[in-house]
């Protein structure tokens, strides 16, 4: 056999998978957007008909959940690299290396814990006679109930892992003569930082944020669990996806746009060459 | 050396212990509360009981839905382990046009966020396969978790791909064996364990995975995932949840446990 048929034997079975199954899917969601639903039996048709994106220009709560949604990513984003930035150095600076096995594992761990326990677990620290209220109500601190706010750090909480471990590693492949010349040269450790660490590990959390990012754009359990009323993108897909699957199919596009954008945006920046 | 002054280590510290708290916290509340008496979750339990566990035990629809997840979960992995090793074989002997693209084809399930692929294949199943006849039924979710399933399998394989001494082959073709005895004989045992790292992580992705699922269940089929949702959706017994978050969490223990083993194995033999 010539390379090339072995070549087309291995490839064959995947790619007939991927393609025939979910590349023509994506794009079926594509065309699907296009079509029309018969607003009485609520029956897909095919045509084509720009209506399904009209209405999602012209409705307010549409425009408004998708800017909310995006906000919600980037805090989730932002939280996450504040976290990580210090949790990074701590442990590649501060802690003794056996301090650093251990938090090394402590920080991986709660990845594997189940992506709905931990909603569940969120939901039981911030619900009105929960944890946190139960806590922190003796000092006059009440929390966030199920809101906006707890949307974000539940969110954070699911994806920081994401964030932490390429930073952590990031900052662990540093050179050391860096911190020692940046020291002698009479820089404190703040500005040490802010100057040499974060210009330094900037694509590994580029890279983190790609997930961080992508992972709540998309989203809408934890909202629907401690969300109160907090609606995401997926919260309105999810919920035209029986009733009117056009609707659905042509608002699923908003998520993969705002991807695409991050990744243009980011990939000019020359970081994803360096992942 | 980062010269740090004591305040700045103390604050770091703080930072630290915070971000541990709000990790494990709410994992610890999951667990305690699996033995409150109580029907809610409440801070702080009034009583412990272990008679959740006991329900949980007997409850056929938890069975039902654990096996689901098991059945899901076994179909994907056979699929991601047959396609992912393809893929990163061709990827990693061939050099051809279009490389990347296929390789972005397998990223690309787990890259999009779940509601797309979601959405997409139930759009297909339902809009495109039912009006030409075809029901795809259980089917559609296995087919939908092996899909995102393939790119676990297909990293495990090709990283450890890329670290094998190809003479080793030549060697063994050059002693006669026929290509498959090669393969059978040399190549495989050495990607061993990276299939089975790949295998494992792919049917942890796929016990965990709730929003796929979502749209590509059919009606009145559960997995674990699944009927965790629903039981959180109405809160009525609200302990027996954290009866069966409690397992997922130990159970999650098993793959970190196996895969560091299977990491620590191969380091050994290098």
């Amino acid at each position: 056999m010539n390379r090339r048929a072995q070549l087309s034997a291995l490839l064959a079975l995947p790619m007939l998978w991927l393609i025939g199954i979910y590349i023509f899917s994506l794009v079926m969601l594509l065309v699907t957007a296009f079509w029309v639903t018969d607003p009485f039996t609520s029956k897909v048709k095919p045509g084509f008909t720009l209506r399904n994106f009209e209405q999602i220009i012209a409705n307010p709560a549409y425009a408004s959940t998708s800017l909310r949604t995006l906000g919600i990513a980037l805090a989730v984003t932002v939280l996450s690299i504040l976290i990580s930035v210090p949790l990074g150095i701590f442990m590649a600076k501060v802690a003794s290396p056996k301090l650093r096995a251990i938090l090394a594992v402590a920080i991986t761990l709660p990845l594997w814990a189940g992506y709905l326990v931990k909603i569940l677990a969120m939901r039981i620290t911030f619900t009105e006679e929960g944890f946190f209220n139960s806590m922190l109500g003796p000092l006059g601190i009440s929390g966030p109930g199920f809101s906006i706010v707890t949307v974000v750090l539940t969110l954070t909480y699911l994806w920081l892992p994401y964030m932490a471990v390429p930073v952590y590693t990031a900052i662990r492949q540093l050179p050391p003569n860096l911190f020692d010349a940046s020291s002698d040269l009479g820089a404190g450790a703040g500005f040490t930082i802010r100057t040499v660490v974060l210009p330094l590990i900037r694509p590994a959390i580029i890279a983190g944020s790609i997930f961080t990012f992508s992972l709540s754009l998309g989203d809408y359990i934890a909202a629907k669990f401690v969300g109160g009323s907090t609606q995401m993108i997926g919260s309105i897909i999810a919920s035209n996806i029986n009733l009117n699957p056009p609707i659905a199919a042509a608002f699923s596009l908003v998520p993969i746009a705002f991807v695409v954008i991050y990744l243009v945006s980011v990939q000019r920046t020359g970081a994803l060459e360096r992942m | 050396m980062l010269r740090l002054s004591l305040g700045a280590k103390f604050t770091l510290g703080t930072i630290v212990a915070i971000a541990l708290a709000f990790m494990y916290i709410p994992l610890f509340l999951v667990v305690i509360n699996s033995f409150s008496a109580a029907r809610l979750s409440s801070w702080p339990i009034a009583e412990f009981s272990t008679i959740w566990w006991e329900k949980a035990f007997v409850s056929e629809p938890i069975r039902a839905a654990l096996l689901n997840s098991v059945i899901v979960g076994l179909g994907a992995t056979v699929i991601a382990l047959i396609l992912g090793t393809l893929v990163a074989f061709a990827l990693q002997r061939y050099t051809f046009f279009g490389k990347q693209t296929v390789n972005l084809l397998v990223v690309l399930p787990i890259a999009l966020p779940g509601i797309v692929t979601g959405v997409a294949l139930n759009n297909t199943y339902n809009q495109v396969l039912e009006p030409i006849g075809i029901e795809v039924g259980y089917f559609g979710m296995i087919i939908a978790h092996g899909t995102f399933c393939i790119v676990m399998v297909f990293n495990n394989v090709l990283a450890r791909l890329r670290r094998i001494n190809p003479s080793i082959e030549e060697a063994s073709r050059d002693l006669g064996a026929t290509p498959l005895q090669t393969f059978r004989l040399v190549t495989f045992p050495q990607f061993r364990s990276a299939f089975v790292a790949g295998a494992i992580l792919a049917f942890a992705l796929s016990f965990d995975e709730v929003v796929v699922t979502i749209f590509t269940a059919p009606p009145g089929v559960d997995t674990l995932p699944l009927w965790i949702m629903n039981q959180m959706a109405r809160p009525n017994e609200a302990s027996l949840v954290n009866v069966v978050a409690t397992v997922v969490i130990l159970a999650s223990f098993i793959p970190v446990w196996v895969s560091q083993r299977l990491a620590r194995g191969a380091d050994e033999r290098e």
